[in-house]
């Protein structure tokens, strides 16, 4: 069983070794830095569908498929399917796993969704209950520009948002035997909210998350920065990675070089014209199953915190003049 | 030619009021759009809109402001002749070419085209 250490970090027990990780990705995405880690990428927003949902489905399944190829499991081994995207209802997972024929939880964690994905699914495992599970998350830039803003068919015209949504999908597959990094201790986030209300800025909605999930789990641990090669956040973009390093400057931490983020790494930022960075489910899940455990696997990284970080924001209630819940869930990753 | 020039200038110039609007605060693009109806209307009513239209023709009746002149003009007409009734009847009456272009030309395009994301 976990062993619970401070406020609200696990030490696992059980070794749970990430044995894969697949990501399909779009055009724009595949256009990025990261492009050639990437198991494929669609030219096509709609992958052949006919909606830009069933699209999202579309890779979301096709990236099950290609982890279980990559790991050498049968669905069969399979003990759960945890998953989530930024759609009402986790359409596209729902969608994406209707013939799966294997159980399925469906999470929504905004674009903290692989982490908290991650985090239940080690703990899982090291409950006993299961062997392997798989963890996925997606986001699609044109189902979230409906869900969230304007549907494309509207050609409205689009405000120079802070961020732009991920098309992509990104699954692992989490088993008890194997190679691969371990997931050797995770720290829940609890929900933050500091009061913004600008939904373009959401990446100041979730760096007072992350800066708090960050500092329970290295006062949980009594480690330090020093302790981790890289501290990976999910989706702050540059200026949430910038206001996470002053909240922790403020409780005496220096990031220093440690700190990366996902969504500005997935695109070129000056080159692609994305104000502040990628953001979307798929943004991190993406970048954490490809670059980051090739990065393990060529023996760069010795042990990672990932800290995906989502913004909980609801359309009805952001309209009601509420502001956006932000959360961050760090696991630690080693070699 | 003179004409096309004026035409350019003014609803280019009524646009960039928009695109500022856009860029420098935090206004949706439906707020956007309602808020030039309404100056439309709050400029037809009082009867400032009609010289920019005889100045820049379809530089100012293409663009929204113009639908709220359209909609000011048509309800004065209507309330000079039909007494108050013309107030309810008269906007929708003036817009009728407009609006029922829109839609049909709406759904012509909604059905031959399909969206994809700006490259």
């Amino acid at each position: 069983m976990a062993q619970k250490l401070g406020s609200q970090t696990y030490l696992l027990d059980q070794q749970v070794y990430v044995l894969a990780g697949a990501a399909i990705v779009g055009k724009k995405e595949g256009d990025g830095p990261l492009a050639r880690y990437f198991d494929d990428i669609i030219d096509d927003e709609y992958a052949g569908e006919k909606t830009f949902e069933a699209a999202e489905s579309r890779i979301l399944r096709d990236t099950y498929f290609k982890v279980l190829e990559k790991s050498g499991k049968a669905a069969t081994d399979i003990n759960f399917v945890l998953s989530g995207d930024l759609l009402n209802q986790c359409t596209a997972a729902s969608y994406a796993f209707r013939d799966a024929d294997v159980p399925y939880f469906g999470l929504f964690g905004a674009c903290s969704t692989m982490s908290e994905a991650l985090i239940l699914g080690s703990l899982l495992i090291d409950s006993g209950a299961a062997d392997n599970v798989v963890c996925a998350a997606s986001s699609h830039f044109c189902s979230a520009e409906r869900q969230f803003r304007f549907p494309l068919e509207y050609g409205s015209q689009r405000t120079p948002t802070s961020q732009w949504t991920v098309t992509g999908a990104g699954t692992v597959i989490l088993g008890t035997e194997g190679q691969g990094p371990r997931i050797t201790c995770v720290t829940p986030g609890k929900i933050l909210d500091e009061g913004i209300k600008d939904a373009n800025n959401m990446g100041a909605a979730m760096a007072p998350a992350a800066a708090d999930t960050i500092l329970a789990h290295l006062k949980d641990t009594g480690r330090s920065c020093d302790d981790y090669d890289l501290i990976l956040t999910g989706d702050l973009g540059s200026f949430g990675s910038t206001m996470l390093r002053e909240l922790l400057k403020r409780n005496n931490i220096d990031l220093k070089d440690k700190h990366n983020d996902c969504g500005t790494m997935i695109f070129d930022l000056e080159k692609q014209d994305v104000v502040c960075g990628g953001s979307g489910c798929g943004c991190s899940a993406s970048v954490f199953s490809t670059y980051i455990l090739d990065q393990f696997s060529q023996g760069l990284l010795k042990r990672i915190l990932f800290v995906a970080t989502g913004a909980l924001l609801s359309p009805t209630r952001t309209q009601q003049g509420e502001s956006i819940p932000g959360i961050a869930h760090a696991v630690c990753v080693e070699a | 030619m003179i004409e096309v020039l004026k035409a350019f200038l003014l609803g280019g110039l009524i646009c960039v009021i928009g695109q500022l609007l856009i860029d420098l605060t935090k206004l949706t693009p439906a707020r956007i759009m309602v808020c030039y109806v309404v100056t439309g209307v709050v400029l037809g009513f009082f009867g400032l809109y009609q010289p920019l239209v005889e100045w820049g023709g379809a530089g100012a009746t293409v663009p929204l402001t113009g639908f709220g002149n359209t909609l000011a003009k048509g309800v004065i007409k209507k309330v000079n002749e039909a007494g108050l009734i013309g107030a309810l009847a008269g906007g929708i009456e003036a817009a009728a070419v407009g609006i029922t272009a829109a839609i049909v030309f709406g759904y012509i395009m909604a059905i031959i085209s399909k969206p994809k994301i700006k490259s």
